[in-house]
C-alpha cells in the first residue's frame, strides 16, 4: 500500500494486521489534530501579534486555572483511550489461542532456524498454512535477537536461556519478510528470511516432502534414549527421577515449598539446569545438561516430554506417532 | 538606544591570559566556555559518524563499508552524541554559564568541583579516543548483553570506563547546581521568582544525581562480567541478559529528560523575551519539569515490551508512560498561550524556538505510538523509534541548545553574530531535519529494522530522501560555527541587554566581569516582568 509511489504500509497478512493499522491511524489522526492545532495557533499568533514597533511590550497575562485544567484533563482522557485500545490489542497479539500449532525457532548469529513438529527443519525460511493459528516458540543460541514479521505486525525477542513466544494467523497467501530486529553483531542485517504462507493443501504437500529424521517427537524420543534419561525417569514414578507422564499444564510442587507451571520454559530449564527448581520429594540428582544439548535438540526433547502428556497438549494432531498413554494413576508430586 | 556601545574594560575573558589561566580557572563562565569547545568538537565527530551512516544507506546493499565498520559507525555516533554531547550540552555549557548569573551569585557553590567535573569529562573523552584509535566499538550505544559482555571483540571496556567517568562529571555538576540553587540566590529571589531555566536545571540535576549512579553501577557490572566473567548477565550461569536492559534504561530513559528538560528551560526564557511577556502558567511550567523528572524514573520498561516481560507488567509500564506525556503537553500548551497578545519578533533564537515547537510536537506525539502496546510490538526496534528519538533528542534538545546559544551568545562574548546567516541556518536546520527524519517514521512502520547495514530494495527511496535531507541539516549545523567565530572579532558590540530581556543575567555587562555583578543585585519583582516601567528603563519608550 502507498501513495505517490512511496510505500506507507507493509502488507496486511495476518488477522491482527488490520486492527493494528486501525489503531495506528487513530493515533495518527489524534496526533495530526494536536500538531496542527498547536502549529496553527503558534503561527497565527506569530503573525497577528508580531512586533510592529520597537517600544511595544506584551500584555501581562499570568495564567488561567480553568484552561490549565482543561488542557491537562482532556489529553489525559485521550491518552487513556490510546492506552486501553493499545493494551487490548496487545493482549490479543500476545495470547495464542489454545488450538494454535507450534513451530520452534532458534536464533543464532546470523540465521533463523525453524523446526516443525512434523520434523521439517528450515533455515531463514518458514512455511505456514493460511488461516491457521501458529505459535512460534523462540530462543537463541548466543546473543539476543528479535524475530520480526512486519506483514503480521508482530515480533518478540529471542533470548538465550529461555523461551519466548509469539503467534499469528496468516490471512493471505504470499511470501513476506522475516527480519532480525535486535542488533546482534556483524551480519545483523543479513539475519533475514522469508515466511511463505500457503494454502492448507499445499502446506500438507510441503510437509510430507521432508523430515528425514522423523517427527520432532521421534527425534526427541531417540535423544531421550541416547542420553539415558529413562534410567531415572521411569513411568511408574518409582525411579530416581519423577515420572514425566501427564505433567504438562499442571502445577508441580517444588522442594522449596512453591509451585511452578509446567510449560515449555519449565521443561527447558528442568533439562539443562535441573537444580534451579527441585521437584518436591526428589533429590537434586539430575545432571545439568547445560552446554551438552544444543538448542535444536533441546526443542526435540521438550516436545517429546510434552508428548507424554497427551491430555494437556493440543498438538496431538501434529504428533501422531507419540505412543498412546493411559491417564496416570494417582496424584503426582 | 545608545549611539555607540563598547565592550566593558574588564571582563571574565580578559581577566588573565594564557592556557594556565584557563586550565586552572575556577570561574564557572570560563569552565562553560571550555565545555562549549569540547562538546562542539565532539558534536562534529558524532556528525562525521552520522554522515558515514547516511552515506552507506544511500544504497540497499552494504557496498560502502564492511558490515563491521558500519556497525562501529552507528555505535560511535550514538555514544559520542549521547554521552559526550547531548548529556552535557545545555547544562554544562549554558547552565554552567548562566545559573549563577540568573540567581545573582558570584559563582557556583563549589567552583573547584566544577573544574573537576570538566576534567572528569575530558578523561572520559580520552578513554573514548583510546578506544576509537584502537579499533572502535560495535555494541550499539545501548551496550546490550550478552553481546557486549561475551561476544563483541571490540573495545567495550575502555568505552564503558569512559562513559563511567564522564558520568561522574554529570553527577558532580548536578550536585553543584542543586546546592547553588538552594544556597546562593540573591536577596529577594524566592523560589517562585526563579527563571524557568533554573527550575528546569533543578529538575535536571535531580536526575543527574539520582540516575547517573545507576548507569555507573551497570557499567561496573558489565565491566566485571567482561573482564572476570562473573556471569551476572549470562544465562548459562544463572544470570539474566535482560537484567542489563532494566538497569540500562532505568538510567537511560530519565537521561532523555536530562537532555530535553534544560532545553525546555531555554525555550521558556527565549519565548518570554521575544514576545515580551511573562510565561503563561509559570507554576505549571515549573512543576511540570519536576513531574517529568519524577515520572521519568518509573517508565523504563517501555523499552522492553518485546523483551519477554509479562503481558501485565507491559500494561503497567504502558500506562505510566502515558502519564509522563501529560506534563510535556501542559508545557507545550502554556508556551502557545504565552504568545497570545505578545509582541513577537523573529530573530534567530526565536526561530529556533519555533523550530523546537514543530519538532518537539512530532517527537512527543510519536512517543504516544510507542507507549501504545499494540503498536510498539510492530514498530519497536525499527526506524520508527530512530525517527522518534531523533525528533526528541535532536529536534527538541539540540534546537533548544542552539536557540539558547544564539540567545546568550552576546552575553557570553559581548558581540552579535550575523542576523541574516543565523536565520538562514535556523531555517536550514528545521527543513533539513524534517527531510532527514520524517521519512524514517514511514520506513519504520514499513518494517525496516534499525541498525541495518543493508536492506531490501523497497526501502531505498525513503532512505535516499533521508540522506539528502541530512546534507541540508549538516550545512545548517556548520553555518553557526562560521558566523560565531566571525563574530568574535567582527561582530557588533552587543551591550548588556541587546534583546531587552528581563532576567538578572542581562543586568550586568556583556561579557560579565569575573565576579558576575559589581554589586549583589536585589530582586523585588516577579520573573519575566515586562511592565511599562521596565520598558522605560530599557529605553524602549
Ligand atoms: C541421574 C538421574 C536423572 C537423569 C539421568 C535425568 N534426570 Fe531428569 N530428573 C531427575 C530428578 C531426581 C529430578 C527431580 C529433581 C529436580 O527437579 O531436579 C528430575 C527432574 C526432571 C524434570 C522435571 C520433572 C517435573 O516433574 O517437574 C524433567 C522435565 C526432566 N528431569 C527431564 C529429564 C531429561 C529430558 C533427561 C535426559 C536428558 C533427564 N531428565 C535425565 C533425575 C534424572
Ligand atoms: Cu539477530
Ligand atoms: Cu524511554
Amino acid at each position: 500500500m502507498g501513495s505517490f509511489g512511496i510505500p506507507l504500509f507493509p502488507e496486511q497478512a495476518s488477522t491482527f494486521a488490520q486492527d493494528i493499522d486501525a489503531l495506528y491511524l487513530f493515533i495518527v489522526a489524534v496526533s495530526a489534530f494536536f500538531a496542527l492545532g498547536v502549529s496553527v495557533a503558534v503561527v497565527v499568533f506569530g503573525i497577528i501579534y508580531r512586533r510592529r514597533h520597537e517600544g511595544e511590550i506584551g500584555a501581562r497575562i499570568e495564567g488561567n486555572l480553568p484552561l490549565e485544567l482543561i488542557w491537562s484533563i482532556i489529553p489525559t482522557m485521550i491518552a487513556m483511550v490510546m492506552f486501553g485500545w493499545g493494551a487490548s490489542a496487545f493482549y490479543h497479539v500476545r495470547t495464542p489461542p489454545k488450538e494454535a500449532m507450534s513451530v520452534y525457532a532458534v536464533g543464532k548469529q546470523w540465521m533463523w532456524k525453524f523446526q516443525h513438529l512434523e520434523g521439517q527443519r528450515e533455515i531463514n525460511e518458514l512455511h505456514v498454512p493460511v488461516g491457521r493459528a501458529v505459535k512460534v516458540i523462540i530462543t537463541s543460541e548466543d546473543v539476543i535477537h528479535s524475530l520480526f514479521f512486519p506483514a503480521f505486525r508482530t515480533k518478540i525477542d529471542a533470548i538465550p536461556g529461555r523461551y519466548t513466544q509469539l503467534w499469528f494467523e496468516a490471512s493471505k497467501v504470499g511470501r513476506y519478510h522475516i527480519f532480525c530486529a535486535e542488533y546482534c553483531g556483524t551480519n545483523h542485517s543479513a539475519m533475514i528470511g522469508w515466511v511463505t504462507v500457503m494454502e492448507p493443501a499445499d502446506y500438507q504437500a510441503w510437509l510430507s516432502g521432508g523430515g528425514i529424521e522423523g517427527t520432532l517427537v521421534e527425534r526427541g524420543e531417540r535423544l531421550f534414549q541416547d542420553l539415558a534419561c529413562g534410567s531415572c525417569h521411569l513411568d511408574t514414578g518409582r525411579g530416581r527421577g519423577p515420572s514425566l507422564k501427564e505433567i504438562v499444564g499442571t502445577q508441580v510442587a517444588l522442594a522449596n515449598g512453591s509451585t511452578a507451571l509446567v510449560d515449555e520454559g519449565y521443561l527447558r530449564e528442568s533439562i539443562i539446569n535441573s537444580q534451579a527448581k527441585i521437584v518436591e520429594g526428589f533429590q537434586p540428582l539430575m545432571p545439568a545438561f547445560q552446554g551438552l544439548i544444543s538448542e535444536d535438540n533441546l526443542v526435540a526433547l521438550v516436545e517429546y516430554v510434552k508428548s507424554q502428556s497427551p491430555s494437556a497438549t493440543t498438538t496431538a494432531a501434529a504428533a501422531p506417532t507419540a505412543p498412546p498413554n493411559p491417564p496416570p494413576p494417582g496424584k503426582r508430586n | 538606544m545608545l549611539d555607540k556601545l563598547e565592550l566593558p574594560e574588564r571582563h571574565y575573558l580578559n581577566n588573565g591570559h594564557g592556557l594556565k589561566s584557563w586550565l586552572l580557572t575556577k570561574d564557572h563562565k570560563r569552565i562553560a566556555i571550555m565545555y562549549l569547545i569540547s562538546i562542539s568538537a565532539m558534536f562534529m565527530l558524532g556528525g562525521f559518524f552520522a554522515a558515514g551512516v547516511r552515506l552507506e544507506l544511500m544504497t540497499p546493499r552494504g557496498d560502502l563499508f564492511l558490515a563491521d565498520t558500519y556497525n562501529k559507525f552507528f555505535t560511535m555516533h550514538g555514544i559520542v552524541m549521547v554521552f559526550f554531547f547531548l548529556i552535557p550540552s545545555t547544562p554544562a555549557v549554558l547552565g554552567n554559564f548562566l545559573l549563577p548569573l540568573m540567581i545573582g551569585a558570584k559563582d557556583l557553590a563549589f567552583p573547584r568541583l566544577n573544574l573537576l567535573s570538566l576534567y572528569l569529562f575530558w578523561i572520559g573523552i580520552v578513554f573514548f579516543f583510546y578506544a576509537l584509535f584502537s579499533g572502535g566499538i560495535d555494541t550499539g550505544w545501548t551496550f546490550y548483553t550478552p553481546f557486549s559482555a561475551a561476544v563483541s571483540n571490540t573495545n567495550v571496556v575502555p568505552v564503558a570506563l569512559g562513559v563511567f567517568i564522564a558520568g561522574f562529571s554529570s553527577i558532580l555538576t548536578g550536585l553543584n547546581f542543586i546546592v547553588t540553587i538552594h544556597r546562593m540566590r540573591a536577596p529577594g529571589l524566592t523560589w517562585f521568582r526563579l527563571p524557568l531555566f533554573v527550575w528546569a536545571h533543578y529538575a535536571t540535576s535531580l536526575i543527574q544525581v539520582l540516575g547517573t549512579p545507576v548507569i555507573a553501577i551497570t557499567i561496573v557490572m558489565l565491566f566485571t562480567e567482561r573482564a572476570f566473567g562473573f556471569g551476572i548477565f549470562d544465562p548459562t550461569r544463572g544470570g539474566d541478559p535482560v537484567l542489563f536492559q532494566h538497569l540500562f534504561w532505568f538510567y537511560s530513559h530519565p537521561a532523555v529528560y536530562l537532555m530535553i528538560l534544560p532545553a525546555m528551560g531555554v525555550i521558556s526564557e527565549v519565548l518570554s523575551t521575544f514576545s515580551r511577556k511573562t510565561i503563561f502558567g509559570y507554576s505549571f511550567v515549573a512543576f511540570s519539569s519536576l513531574a517529568i523528572a519524577v515520572f521519568g524514573f518509573i517508565v523504563w520498561a517501555h523499552h522492553l515490551f518485546v523483551a519477554g516481560i509479562s503481558t501485565y507488567s507491559a500494561m503497567v509500564f504502558s500506562f505510566l508512560s502515558f502519564s509522563v506525556a501529560i506534563p510535556s503537553a501542559v508545557k507545550m500548551f502554556n508556551w502557545t498561550a504565552t504568545l497570545y497578545k505578545g509582541t513577537i519578533s523573529f530573530e534567530a533564537p526565536m526561530l529556533y524556538v519555533y523550530g523546537f515547537f514543530g519538532l518537539f510536537l512530532v517527537g512527543g506525539l510519536t512517543g504516544l505510538f510507542l507507549a501504545t502496546l499494540g503498536i510498539d510490538v510492530h514498530v519497536h526496534d525499527t526506524y520508527f523509534v530512530v525517527a522518534h528519538f531523533h525528533y526528541v533528542m535532536v529536534g527538541g534538545a539540540i534546537m533548544g541548545y542552539l536557540g539558547g546559544l544564539h540567545f546568550w551568545w552576546p552575553k557570553i562574548t559581548g558581540r552579535m553574530y550575523s542576523e541574516f546567516l543565523s536565520r538562514i541556518s535556523a531555517i536550514m536546520v528545521f527543513v533539513g531535519f524534517n527531510l532527514t527524519f520524517f521519512p524514517q517514521f514511514i520506513l519504520g512502520y514499513m518494517g525496516m529494522p534499525r541498525r541495518y547495514h543493508a536492506y531490501p530494495d523497497e526501502f531505498q527511496v525513503l532512505n535516499v530522501m533521508s540522506s539528502g535531507g541530512s546534507v541540508v541539516l549538516g550545512i545548517g549545523y556548520l553555518l553557526p560555527v562560521i558566523y560565531f567565530l566571525w563574530s568574535l572579532k567582527h561582530g557588533a558590540v552587543a551591550g548588556p541587554n541587546p534583546w531587552v530581556a528581563s532576567g538578572l543575567e542581562w543586568q550586568t555587562a556583556s561579557p560579565p566581569p569575573t565576579e558576575n555583578f559589581v554589586e549583589t543585585p536585589h530582586v523585588h519583582g516577579e520573573p519575566y516582568e515586562y511592565t511599562p516601567h521596565v520598558a522605560r528603563e530599557a529605553n524602549l519608550v
